[in-house]
Protein backbone atom coordinates (compact mmCIF):
# COMPACT_ATOMS: atom_id res chain seq x y z
CA UNK A 1 0.00 0.00 0.00
CA UNK A 2 1.01 3.75 -1.26
CA UNK A 3 -0.51 5.64 0.80
CA UNK A 4 -2.05 4.94 4.25
CA UNK A 5 -4.47 7.62 6.35
CA UNK A 6 -5.72 6.76 9.63
CA UNK A 7 -8.15 8.66 11.98
CA UNK A 8 -7.51 12.26 10.78
CA UNK A 9 -9.36 14.82 13.25
CA UNK A 10 -9.82 18.79 12.60
CA UNK A 11 -11.98 21.19 14.15
CA UNK A 12 -11.74 25.22 13.45
CA UNK A 13 -13.11 27.45 16.31
CA UNK A 14 -14.28 24.59 18.55
CA UNK A 15 -16.54 23.12 15.55
CA UNK A 16 -15.26 19.68 13.91
CA UNK A 17 -15.06 19.36 10.61
CA UNK A 18 -13.62 15.66 10.29
CA UNK A 19 -14.35 12.83 12.97
CA UNK A 20 -12.12 10.11 12.03
CA UNK A 21 -11.31 9.88 8.24
CA UNK A 22 -9.59 6.51 7.28
CA UNK A 23 -8.39 6.07 3.57
CA UNK A 24 -6.04 3.41 1.76
CA UNK A 25 -4.76 4.23 -1.39
CA UNK A 26 -2.79 1.80 -3.99
CA UNK A 27 -0.10 2.76 -6.60
CA UNK A 28 -2.69 3.58 -9.49
CA UNK A 29 -5.82 4.39 -7.62
CA UNK A 30 -8.12 7.06 -8.72
CA UNK A 31 -10.22 7.83 -5.55
CA UNK A 32 -13.28 10.64 -5.96
CA UNK A 33 -13.56 12.05 -2.89
CA UNK A 34 -17.22 12.99 -2.83
CA UNK A 35 -19.80 14.21 -0.31
CA UNK A 36 -22.28 17.48 0.49
CA UNK A 37 -21.01 21.36 0.73
CA UNK A 38 -19.43 21.10 4.37
CA UNK A 39 -18.97 17.31 4.74
CA UNK A 40 -15.09 18.12 4.83
CA UNK A 41 -13.95 16.43 1.72
CA UNK A 42 -11.54 19.89 1.02
CA UNK A 43 -10.29 19.96 4.52
CA UNK A 44 -9.52 16.59 4.37
CA UNK A 45 -7.41 16.59 1.38
CA UNK A 46 -5.97 19.96 2.56
CA UNK A 47 -4.52 18.14 5.54
CA UNK A 48 -2.48 15.45 3.72
CA UNK A 49 -0.56 17.67 2.23
CA UNK A 50 0.02 20.44 6.08
CA UNK A 51 -1.98 22.94 3.90
CA UNK A 52 -3.79 22.37 7.66
CA UNK A 53 -2.95 20.84 10.17
CA UNK A 54 -5.04 17.74 11.43
CA UNK A 55 -5.53 17.82 15.04
CA UNK A 56 -4.87 14.07 15.46
CA UNK A 57 -4.37 11.50 12.56
CA UNK A 58 -1.72 9.00 11.00
CA UNK A 59 -0.50 9.02 7.63
CA UNK A 60 1.20 5.84 6.25
CA UNK A 61 3.42 7.37 2.48
CA UNK A 62 5.29 4.70 1.36
CA UNK A 63 6.25 2.90 5.09
CA UNK A 64 7.12 6.23 6.60
CA UNK A 65 4.93 7.20 9.43
CA UNK A 66 3.98 10.05 9.87
CA UNK A 67 1.94 12.22 12.88
CA UNK A 68 -0.29 14.53 10.93
CA UNK A 69 -0.35 16.75 13.77
CA UNK A 70 3.17 17.22 14.62
CA UNK A 71 4.74 16.37 11.45
CA UNK A 72 8.41 17.78 11.57
CA UNK A 73 9.54 20.59 8.64
CA UNK A 74 11.52 17.74 7.13
CA UNK A 75 8.40 15.32 7.42
CA UNK A 76 6.28 17.86 5.35
CA UNK A 77 9.03 18.67 3.09
CA UNK A 78 9.56 14.83 2.00
CA UNK A 79 5.67 14.06 1.64
CA UNK A 80 4.86 17.48 -0.53
CA UNK A 81 8.11 16.15 -2.63
CA UNK A 82 6.38 13.10 -3.16
CA UNK A 83 3.00 14.67 -4.18
CA UNK A 84 0.92 17.50 -6.11
CA UNK A 85 -2.07 19.59 -5.45
CA UNK A 86 -4.03 21.53 -7.69
CA UNK A 87 -6.47 23.52 -6.39
CA UNK A 88 -10.15 24.70 -7.05
CA UNK A 89 -9.09 28.57 -7.89
CA UNK A 90 -5.70 27.41 -9.87
CA UNK A 91 -3.36 29.08 -8.18
CA UNK A 92 -0.82 30.01 -10.71
CA UNK A 93 2.05 32.33 -10.15
CA UNK A 94 0.53 35.69 -11.45
CA UNK A 95 3.91 37.24 -11.95
CA UNK A 96 5.11 34.07 -13.78
CA UNK A 97 4.75 32.77 -17.03
CA UNK A 98 3.64 29.26 -18.08
CA UNK A 99 6.93 28.40 -18.47
CA UNK A 100 7.66 30.33 -15.44
CA UNK A 101 5.27 28.38 -12.86
CA UNK A 102 5.96 25.09 -14.16
CA UNK A 103 9.67 25.64 -13.76
CA UNK A 104 9.95 27.64 -10.62
CA UNK A 105 10.02 24.60 -8.05
CA UNK A 106 12.13 22.87 -10.52
CA UNK A 107 15.11 24.86 -10.06
CA UNK A 108 14.37 26.89 -6.75
CA UNK A 109 13.28 24.02 -4.50
CA UNK A 110 14.51 20.86 -6.50
CA UNK A 111 17.99 22.67 -8.12
CA UNK A 112 17.78 21.56 -11.59
CA UNK A 113 19.98 23.46 -14.06
CA UNK A 114 17.65 25.85 -15.86
CA UNK A 115 17.74 24.02 -19.37
CA UNK A 116 16.96 20.85 -17.84
CA UNK A 117 13.98 22.39 -15.82
CA UNK A 118 12.77 24.16 -19.38
CA UNK A 119 12.80 20.38 -20.90
CA UNK A 120 10.72 19.16 -17.61
CA UNK A 121 8.56 21.82 -18.50
CA UNK A 122 7.55 22.00 -21.41
CA UNK A 123 7.34 18.10 -21.59
CA UNK A 124 4.46 18.24 -18.93
CA UNK A 125 3.00 21.45 -20.84
CA UNK A 126 2.66 19.10 -24.34
CA UNK A 127 0.78 16.27 -21.73
CA UNK A 128 -1.57 19.00 -21.20
CA UNK A 129 -1.10 20.39 -24.52
CA UNK A 130 -0.01 23.94 -23.49
CA UNK A 131 3.30 23.91 -24.89
CA UNK A 132 2.49 26.33 -27.06
CA UNK A 133 1.41 29.08 -24.54
CA UNK A 134 5.01 29.56 -22.66
CA UNK A 135 5.13 33.06 -22.49
CA UNK A 136 1.84 33.85 -21.57
CA UNK A 137 0.30 35.22 -18.46
CA UNK A 138 -1.67 33.57 -16.39
CA UNK A 139 -4.15 36.51 -16.69
CA UNK A 140 -4.22 36.18 -20.35
CA UNK A 141 -5.43 32.36 -19.98
CA UNK A 142 -8.71 31.17 -19.93
CA UNK A 143 -9.77 29.06 -16.45
CA UNK A 144 -9.53 25.84 -18.26
CA UNK A 145 -6.35 26.67 -19.42
CA UNK A 146 -5.31 28.20 -16.29
CA UNK A 147 -5.98 24.82 -14.60
CA UNK A 148 -4.15 22.22 -17.34
CA UNK A 149 -0.82 25.11 -16.29
CA UNK A 150 -1.54 24.10 -13.13
CA UNK A 151 -1.54 20.14 -13.57
CA UNK A 152 1.72 20.73 -15.41
CA UNK A 153 2.95 22.48 -12.91
CA UNK A 154 2.25 19.37 -10.50
CA UNK A 155 2.92 16.45 -13.30
CA UNK A 156 6.72 18.44 -13.58
CA UNK A 157 7.20 17.58 -9.98
CA UNK A 158 7.02 13.81 -10.92
CA UNK A 159 4.68 13.51 -8.23
CA UNK A 160 4.02 9.78 -6.92
CA UNK A 161 0.39 10.77 -5.92
CA UNK A 162 -1.60 14.30 -7.14
CA UNK A 163 -4.31 15.55 -5.09
CA UNK A 164 -7.40 17.66 -6.84
CA UNK A 165 -9.39 19.53 -4.50
CA UNK A 166 -12.64 20.21 -7.11
CA UNK A 167 -10.09 20.90 -9.78
CA UNK A 168 -12.95 21.86 -12.12
CA UNK A 169 -15.86 23.84 -9.73
CA UNK A 170 -14.71 27.25 -10.81
CA UNK A 171 -14.54 26.77 -14.52
CA UNK A 172 -17.25 27.75 -16.98
CA UNK A 173 -19.02 24.67 -18.15
CA UNK A 174 -17.97 24.68 -21.60
CA UNK A 175 -14.35 24.96 -19.72
CA UNK A 176 -14.97 21.46 -17.75
CA UNK A 177 -14.47 18.93 -20.77
CA UNK A 178 -10.62 19.88 -21.77
CA UNK A 179 -9.66 19.76 -18.12
CA UNK A 180 -11.60 16.72 -17.37
CA UNK A 181 -9.96 14.94 -20.32
CA UNK A 182 -6.43 15.17 -19.10
CA UNK A 183 -7.02 13.65 -15.80
CA UNK A 184 -8.49 11.14 -17.42
CA UNK A 185 -5.66 10.78 -19.66
CA UNK A 186 -3.72 10.82 -16.36
CA UNK A 187 -5.13 8.19 -14.87
CA UNK A 188 -5.29 6.03 -17.95
CA UNK A 189 -1.30 6.34 -17.94
CA UNK A 190 -1.35 5.45 -14.16
CA UNK A 191 -1.04 8.38 -12.48
CA UNK A 192 -2.27 7.81 -8.65
CA UNK A 193 -4.71 10.83 -7.71
CA UNK A 194 -7.42 11.88 -4.74
CA UNK A 195 -9.70 13.82 -6.73
CA UNK A 196 -12.65 15.66 -4.30
CA UNK A 197 -15.17 16.86 -7.15
CA UNK A 198 -18.42 16.86 -7.98
CA UNK A 199 -18.30 15.74 -11.45
CA UNK A 200 -20.45 12.24 -10.90
CA UNK A 201 -19.16 11.15 -14.29
CA UNK A 202 -15.58 11.30 -13.83
CA UNK A 203 -16.37 9.58 -10.26
CA UNK A 204 -18.50 7.08 -12.18
CA UNK A 205 -16.34 6.46 -15.07
CA UNK A 206 -13.06 7.20 -14.34
CA UNK A 207 -12.63 6.87 -10.66
CA UNK A 208 -11.34 3.22 -9.70
CA UNK A 209 -12.53 4.41 -5.73
CA UNK A 210 -14.76 6.21 -3.99
CA UNK A 211 -14.63 7.85 -0.29
CA UNK A 212 -18.25 9.38 0.09
CA UNK A 213 -17.98 11.58 3.46
CA UNK A 214 -20.87 13.82 5.76
CA UNK A 215 -20.78 15.77 7.97
CA UNK A 216 -17.15 14.49 8.70
CA UNK A 217 -17.23 11.10 8.82
CA UNK A 218 -16.98 8.95 5.84
CA UNK A 219 -20.39 7.50 5.48
CA UNK A 220 -19.35 4.45 2.63
CA UNK A 221 -16.52 3.76 0.56
CA UNK A 222 -15.64 1.13 -2.17
CA UNK A 223 -14.90 0.45 -5.84
CA UNK A 224 -16.96 3.43 -7.64
CA UNK A 225 -18.60 0.65 -9.45
CA UNK A 226 -19.87 -0.84 -6.28
CA UNK A 227 -20.38 2.67 -4.78
CA UNK A 228 -22.57 3.70 -8.00
CA UNK A 229 -24.83 0.30 -8.66
CA UNK A 230 -24.99 -1.10 -5.15
CA UNK A 231 -24.51 1.93 -2.74
CA UNK A 232 -24.66 -0.07 1.27
CA UNK A 233 -25.88 3.13 2.94
CA UNK A 234 -29.20 4.61 2.71
CA UNK A 235 -27.65 8.37 2.68
CA UNK A 236 -25.35 7.38 -0.44
CA UNK A 237 -28.65 6.05 -2.27
CA UNK A 238 -29.77 9.30 -1.47
CA UNK A 239 -26.73 11.45 -2.55
CA UNK A 240 -26.64 9.70 -5.92
CA UNK A 241 -30.52 10.22 -6.78
CA UNK A 242 -29.94 13.63 -5.57
CA UNK A 243 -27.03 14.27 -8.01
CA UNK A 244 -28.57 12.50 -10.97
CA UNK A 245 -32.04 14.33 -10.54
CA UNK A 246 -30.02 17.54 -10.53
CA UNK A 247 -28.77 16.79 -13.97
CA UNK A 248 -31.86 16.81 -15.51
CA UNK B 1 26.30 90.76 -13.22
CA UNK B 2 24.02 93.22 -12.79
CA UNK B 3 20.63 92.15 -13.57
CA UNK B 4 17.98 95.43 -13.58
CA UNK B 5 14.31 94.33 -14.50
CA UNK B 6 12.53 91.01 -12.47
CA UNK B 7 12.62 89.56 -15.62
CA UNK B 8 16.53 89.32 -15.79
CA UNK B 9 16.90 87.86 -12.38
CA UNK B 10 14.68 85.34 -13.03
CA UNK B 11 16.15 84.36 -16.08
CA UNK B 12 19.95 84.39 -14.33
CA UNK B 13 18.39 82.93 -11.77
CA UNK B 14 17.13 79.89 -13.42
CA UNK B 15 19.87 77.90 -14.22
CA UNK B 16 21.68 78.02 -10.69
CA UNK B 17 18.25 76.61 -9.29
CA UNK B 18 18.45 74.46 -11.95
CA UNK B 19 21.51 73.34 -11.33
CA UNK B 20 20.78 72.59 -7.56
CA UNK B 21 17.50 70.89 -7.88
CA UNK B 22 19.63 67.94 -9.98
CA UNK B 23 22.93 68.03 -7.83
CA UNK B 24 20.95 68.44 -4.45
CA UNK B 25 17.54 68.19 -4.26
CA UNK B 26 17.15 64.93 -6.74
CA UNK B 27 19.69 62.89 -5.25
CA UNK B 28 18.39 63.63 -1.60
CA UNK B 29 15.08 62.71 -2.89
CA UNK B 30 15.98 59.59 -4.63
CA UNK B 31 18.28 58.79 -2.00
CA UNK B 32 15.85 59.24 0.66
CA UNK B 33 13.19 57.17 -0.53
CA UNK B 34 15.68 54.04 -1.77
CA UNK B 35 16.34 54.19 1.81
CA UNK B 36 12.75 54.68 2.99
CA UNK B 37 11.71 51.63 0.34
CA UNK B 38 13.93 49.20 2.07
CA UNK B 39 12.99 49.84 5.53
CA UNK B 40 9.55 50.17 4.22
CA UNK B 41 9.14 46.22 2.86
CA UNK B 42 11.80 44.94 5.98
CA UNK B 43 8.63 46.65 8.29
CA UNK B 44 6.12 45.47 6.44
CA UNK B 45 7.47 41.45 5.87
CA UNK B 46 7.79 41.56 9.81
CA UNK B 47 4.59 42.72 9.80
CA UNK B 48 3.19 40.21 7.62
CA UNK B 49 4.94 37.06 9.16
CA UNK B 50 3.87 38.23 12.28
CA UNK B 51 7.23 37.90 13.82
CA UNK B 52 6.43 38.03 17.74
CA UNK B 53 8.03 41.07 19.59
CA UNK B 54 9.44 42.81 16.36
CA UNK B 55 5.92 43.40 14.98
CA UNK B 56 5.33 45.24 18.18
CA UNK B 57 7.96 47.46 17.46
CA UNK B 58 7.42 48.28 14.25
CA UNK B 59 4.27 49.12 15.53
CA UNK B 60 5.75 51.64 17.48
CA UNK B 61 7.99 52.60 14.91
CA UNK B 62 4.71 53.17 12.34
CA UNK B 63 2.96 55.31 15.18
CA UNK B 64 5.88 57.63 16.27
CA UNK B 65 6.71 58.66 12.83
CA UNK B 66 3.30 59.24 11.23
CA UNK B 67 1.87 61.22 14.57
CA UNK B 68 4.85 63.49 14.70
CA UNK B 69 5.33 66.44 12.30
CA UNK B 70 8.49 65.67 9.08
CA UNK B 71 9.96 69.42 10.34
CA UNK B 72 10.12 68.93 14.15
CA UNK B 73 11.63 65.47 13.35
CA UNK B 74 14.25 67.18 10.83
CA UNK B 75 14.68 69.76 13.97
CA UNK B 76 14.73 66.70 16.88
CA UNK B 77 18.10 65.14 14.39
CA UNK B 78 19.81 68.06 13.88
CA UNK B 79 19.70 70.41 15.81
CA UNK B 80 18.79 67.98 19.23
CA UNK B 81 20.67 65.08 18.97
CA UNK B 82 24.46 67.34 18.86
CA UNK B 83 22.95 68.32 22.42
CA UNK B 84 23.22 64.31 23.62
CA UNK B 85 27.02 63.89 21.65
CA UNK B 86 25.64 62.73 18.31
CA UNK B 87 26.31 64.71 15.77
CA UNK B 88 25.25 64.98 12.05
CA UNK B 89 25.92 66.17 8.54
CA UNK B 90 23.16 68.29 7.59
CA UNK B 91 22.42 66.46 4.23
CA UNK B 92 22.86 62.56 5.70
CA UNK B 93 20.75 64.38 8.80
CA UNK B 94 18.04 65.03 6.32
CA UNK B 95 18.11 61.31 4.09
CA UNK B 96 17.73 60.24 7.52
CA UNK B 97 15.12 62.03 8.85
CA UNK B 98 13.48 61.75 4.80
CA UNK B 99 13.84 57.99 4.83
CA UNK B 100 12.33 56.79 8.17
CA UNK B 101 9.48 59.25 7.72
CA UNK B 102 8.59 58.24 4.90
CA UNK B 103 9.35 54.59 5.18
CA UNK B 104 6.81 54.81 7.65
CA UNK B 105 4.15 55.27 5.51
CA UNK B 106 5.71 53.09 2.84
CA UNK B 107 5.75 49.79 5.36
CA UNK B 108 1.78 50.38 5.70
CA UNK B 109 1.46 50.62 2.03
CA UNK B 110 3.47 47.55 1.64
CA UNK B 111 1.71 45.70 3.85
CA UNK B 112 -1.82 46.66 2.74
CA UNK B 113 -0.09 45.15 -0.57
CA UNK B 114 1.24 42.10 0.93
CA UNK B 115 -1.97 41.57 2.57
CA UNK B 116 -3.96 41.63 -1.24
CA UNK B 117 -1.79 38.92 -2.19
CA UNK B 118 -3.80 35.88 -2.43
CA UNK B 119 -3.25 32.98 0.45
CA UNK B 120 -3.09 30.54 -2.33
CA UNK B 121 -0.02 32.07 -4.11
CA UNK B 122 1.79 31.19 -1.23
CA UNK B 123 0.00 27.37 -0.82
CA UNK B 124 1.21 26.98 -4.15
CA UNK B 125 3.98 27.73 -3.53
CA UNK B 126 4.87 25.50 -0.55
CA UNK B 127 2.88 22.81 -2.61
CA UNK B 128 6.35 22.85 -5.38
CA UNK B 129 8.57 22.71 -2.81
CA UNK B 130 9.61 26.25 -1.98
CA UNK B 131 10.45 28.17 1.08
CA UNK B 132 8.47 30.68 3.27
CA UNK B 133 11.28 33.22 1.99
CA UNK B 134 11.55 31.99 -1.87
CA UNK B 135 8.07 32.56 -1.89
CA UNK B 136 7.95 36.15 -0.74
CA UNK B 137 10.53 37.49 -3.03
CA UNK B 138 9.63 35.26 -6.32
CA UNK B 139 5.93 35.62 -5.60
CA UNK B 140 4.32 37.52 -3.12
CA UNK B 141 6.62 40.55 -3.22
CA UNK B 142 6.82 41.00 -7.04
CA UNK B 143 2.46 41.08 -6.98
CA UNK B 144 2.57 43.36 -3.53
CA UNK B 145 5.26 45.82 -5.89
CA UNK B 146 2.80 46.27 -8.77
CA UNK B 147 -0.11 46.57 -5.94
CA UNK B 148 1.52 48.99 -4.33
CA UNK B 149 3.93 50.96 -7.53
CA UNK B 150 0.87 53.43 -7.76
CA UNK B 151 0.81 54.55 -4.04
CA UNK B 152 4.74 54.20 -3.57
CA UNK B 153 5.05 56.43 -6.69
CA UNK B 154 3.11 59.34 -4.37
CA UNK B 155 5.68 58.56 -1.95
CA UNK B 156 8.38 59.66 -4.06
CA UNK B 157 6.79 62.57 -5.57
CA UNK B 158 5.90 63.17 -1.80
CA UNK B 159 9.94 62.78 -0.94
CA UNK B 160 10.68 65.51 -3.91
CA UNK B 161 8.81 68.49 -2.25
CA UNK B 162 9.34 67.41 1.13
CA UNK B 163 13.38 68.19 0.43
CA UNK B 164 12.59 71.61 0.44
CA UNK B 165 12.35 71.26 4.05
CA UNK B 166 15.69 70.54 4.72
CA UNK B 167 15.96 73.94 4.09
CA UNK B 168 15.84 74.65 7.24
CA UNK B 169 18.82 72.32 8.54
CA UNK B 170 20.96 74.08 6.56
CA UNK B 171 21.09 71.82 3.23
CA UNK B 172 21.73 73.89 0.42
CA UNK B 173 19.54 72.73 -1.86
CA UNK B 174 17.39 73.94 -4.25
CA UNK B 175 14.23 76.27 -2.25
CA UNK B 176 17.28 77.11 0.15
CA UNK B 177 19.38 78.60 -2.95
CA UNK B 178 16.32 80.10 -3.88
CA UNK B 179 16.13 81.92 -0.48
CA UNK B 180 19.37 83.01 -0.44
CA UNK B 181 19.11 84.39 -4.24
CA UNK B 182 16.07 86.55 -2.70
CA UNK B 183 18.16 87.82 0.14
CA UNK B 184 20.36 89.62 -2.83
CA UNK B 185 17.53 90.60 -5.24
CA UNK B 186 14.03 90.70 -2.94
CA UNK B 187 11.84 89.16 -5.66
CA UNK B 188 10.08 86.50 -3.76
CA UNK B 189 6.95 86.06 -6.25
CA UNK B 190 9.11 85.82 -8.76
CA UNK B 191 12.13 83.20 -7.85
CA UNK B 192 9.95 81.52 -5.29
CA UNK B 193 6.48 80.83 -8.01
CA UNK B 194 10.22 80.20 -10.50
CA UNK B 195 11.42 77.49 -7.80
CA UNK B 196 7.95 76.07 -7.58
CA UNK B 197 7.80 75.63 -11.14
CA UNK B 198 11.07 73.52 -11.43
CA UNK B 199 9.51 71.25 -8.29
CA UNK B 200 6.40 70.83 -10.74
CA UNK B 201 8.82 69.44 -13.75
CA UNK B 202 10.81 67.04 -11.11
CA UNK B 203 7.15 65.74 -10.36
CA UNK B 204 5.74 65.85 -13.77
CA UNK B 205 8.54 64.10 -15.00
CA UNK B 206 8.12 61.27 -12.22
CA UNK B 207 4.28 60.97 -13.45
CA UNK B 208 5.50 60.40 -16.21
CA UNK B 209 7.74 57.45 -15.42
CA UNK B 210 5.23 56.33 -13.52
CA UNK B 211 2.87 56.07 -16.13
CA UNK B 212 5.58 53.98 -17.91
CA UNK B 213 6.20 51.90 -15.29
CA UNK B 214 2.51 50.96 -14.24
CA UNK B 215 2.23 49.79 -18.28
CA UNK B 216 5.38 47.94 -18.01
CA UNK B 217 3.87 45.91 -14.66
CA UNK B 218 0.21 45.56 -16.06
CA UNK B 219 2.28 43.32 -19.22
CA UNK B 220 1.52 39.98 -16.92
CA UNK B 221 -2.24 41.30 -17.15
CA UNK B 222 -5.06 40.72 -14.16
CA UNK B 223 -6.30 38.24 -12.03
CA UNK B 224 -7.96 36.25 -14.44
Amino acid sequence: MMLDIRNVHKSFDGKEILKGIDLQVNKGDVVAILGPSGSGKTTFLRCLNFLETADKGVMTFDGDEIDLAEASKTQIAAVRKKTAFVFQNYNLFLNKTVLQNVTLGLTLARKFPKDQARDIAVKALERVGMADRLDAYPGQLSGGQQQRVAIARGLAQSPEIIYFDEPTSALDPELIGEVLSVMRQLAEEGMTMLVVTHEMDFARNVSSKVLFMEGGYVIESGTSKEFFEHPKEARSREFIRTILEGRQ
Amino acid sequence: MAPQTTWQILVAAFPRLLSYGIRVTIPLAFLSFALGLVIAVIVAMIQYADVKGLRQLCRFYIWLIRGTPLLVQLYVVFYGLPSVGIMIDAFPAAVFVFAFNEGAYMAETMRGALESVSRGQMEAGYCVGLSYLQIMFHIVLPQAFRTAFPALSNSLISVVKGTSLAATITVMEMFRQAQVINGVYYRSLGLYAETAVIYLAFCTVITWLQHKGEKRLSAYGGNR
